[in-house]
């Protein structure tokens, strides 16, 4: 966006252009894409240079790569149960991968993609496919039973199948927008008031001392989406956690 | 398993998007951009996606969870180990405590039994020594009488012959004459008698 234009342009932050030059151009390499992969790179750096002393009393980065190693293992644990273990990695790996998707987005001249509902769709496709095989795999054919429960009357089951079926289906729906609409809503904040400190200091000296509230306001929004930015990864890795706790367990 | 339908699911998302496509492909210019799937990029955005999570997903699965388990497993057991140990180092000392106190209270008897032997032995010793001194006291106070008896028999005997000399040469110094000494020692016998009646 450029200063001095009365409109704001909140929405070109997500355009997506290719990087890495001609060759990413080549195979449609975008700057999202980039950022995935600087993401995927700081996840096994922080690992692999967390672990490296191996030590007994860790130091404080491998007290971190334990942490998220023992938080996410914990996750799977409470919520999935001992069964849990099987899916620690994958969940580990959509946490941090879409925790870093969070942060990475929040620093100046940056692409989140974790901003984009194809890339949050995926994610979640991804997640409602895996629970869907689990739990066919595990039950069977039992696990159609899942759409109505065992108390039910049967004279509801027209009803009550279609809903447990819908609300089924909208799952990957309500946990891709979710993360999607989130990382848009606090991107969208940080540029317009970005834009106001910009037009207003455009404005003459009073101006610019007026510019001082929008400042203030995305210095703390910065606290804020940086919140957003772990809750909504912790959320989304919860729910996996929770879709997988009824596959394995049909409720 | 896992893996193989992620794959599935990449590809199923095709579909998905291109059914998005049209009805999103008139707004691409002015609205979000991440609605605009005229953009190859939109799509190819998500092969990549698909490319770099899966990547990601096997080298944390095969490669980087491993370090962290395996350094949490070693954690684990060492401390178990240690506790193992400390548990073992504490029954030792709880069994040498006891073995200490056994051996004091044994010490304790002991001692408490030879104070009362020598203390039994000593009264023995003293009582036999006292016993001893007594006899001898004993012997030395009898040969003591005996001699005083001698001496008093012996000087009684003398007091008889004294008494007869002298009554003798008092008569004669009275009387002028020499008494018989039959009378004499009659009249000294008689005297002697009353007195030590």
């Amino acid at each position: 966006m450029a200063a001095g234009e009365p409109s704001i342009d909140a929405l070109g932050q997500f355009k997506l252009t290719s990087s890495l030059g001609p060759l990413g151009a080549s195979v449609n390499f975008s700057q999202s894409n980039l950022m995935m992969l600087i993401a995927a790179g700081l996840i096994l750096a922080l690992l692999y240079y967390g672990m490296k002393p191996k030590a007994m009393v860790p130091g404080r980065l491998q007290a971190l790569a334990e942490i998220a190693y023992d938080g996410v293992m914990g996750m799977c644990t409470d919520q999935i149960g001992h069964e849990g273990k099987r899916f620690f990695p994958f969940v580990f790996t959509l946490f941090f991968f879409v925790l870093f998707g969070n942060l990475l987005g929040l620093l100046p001249f940056s692409f989140t993609y974790t901003s984009h509902i194809a890339v949050t769709f995926s994610l979640a496709l991804v997640v409602i496919v895996l629970t869907t095989v689990v739990a066919l795999r595990i039950h069977g054919l039992h696990f159609f039973t899942y759409f109505f429960p065992d108390g039910a009357p049967k004279l509801l089951a027209p009803l009550i199948i279609p809903v447990e079926v819908i609300s089924y289906l909208s799952r990957p729906v309500s946990l891709s927008i979710r993360l999607f609409a989130n990382m848009v809503a606090g991107h969208v904040m940080f540029e317009v008031f970005a834009s106001f400190i910009v037009m207003l200091a455009a404005a003459g000296t009073f101006g610019v001392i007026g510019a001082a509230g929008p400042l203030a306001l995305n210095v703390v929004l910065m606290g804020f989406e940086l919140l957003v930015a772990f809750l909504q990864a912790y959320v989304f890795a919860i729910l996996t956690c929770i879709y997988l706790h009824d596959a394995v367990h049909l409720h | 398993m896992m893996r193989r339908f992620k794959a599935v699911s990449r590809a199923a998302i095709a579909p998905v998007g291109l059914m998005m496509l049209s009805s999103a492909a008139h707004a691409a210019e002015k609205g979000m951009p991440q609605l605009n799937f005229a953009n190859p990029l939109t799509l190819a955005q998500v092969v990549w996606l698909a490319i770099i999570f899966f990547a990601l997903y096997l080298l944390l699965d095969r490669w980087a969870l491993p370090k962290v388990s395996e350094v949490l497993d070693m954690r684990a057991s060492k401390i178990a180990a240690d506790l193992d140990a400390a548990k073992q180092a504490k029954s030792h000392a709880d069994a040498a405590v006891a073995e200490l106190v056994a051996a004091t209270k044994t010490a304790q008897a002991e001692a408490q039994s030879s104070v009362s032997t020598a203390v039994d032995a000593a009264k023995a010793t003293a009582a036999a020594q006292a016993a001893e001194a007594n006899a001898k006291l004993e012997a030395q106070l009898a040969d003591a009488e005996k001699r005083i008896n001698a001496a008093r028999a012996a000087s009684v005997g003398a007091l008889h012959d004294v008494a007869l000399t002298t009554t003798a040469e008092l008569v004669g110094r009275l009387c002028g004459f020499a008494p018989e000494p039959a009378t004499v020692e009659h009249a000294v016998g008689r005297a002697l008698a009353a007195r030590a009646a």
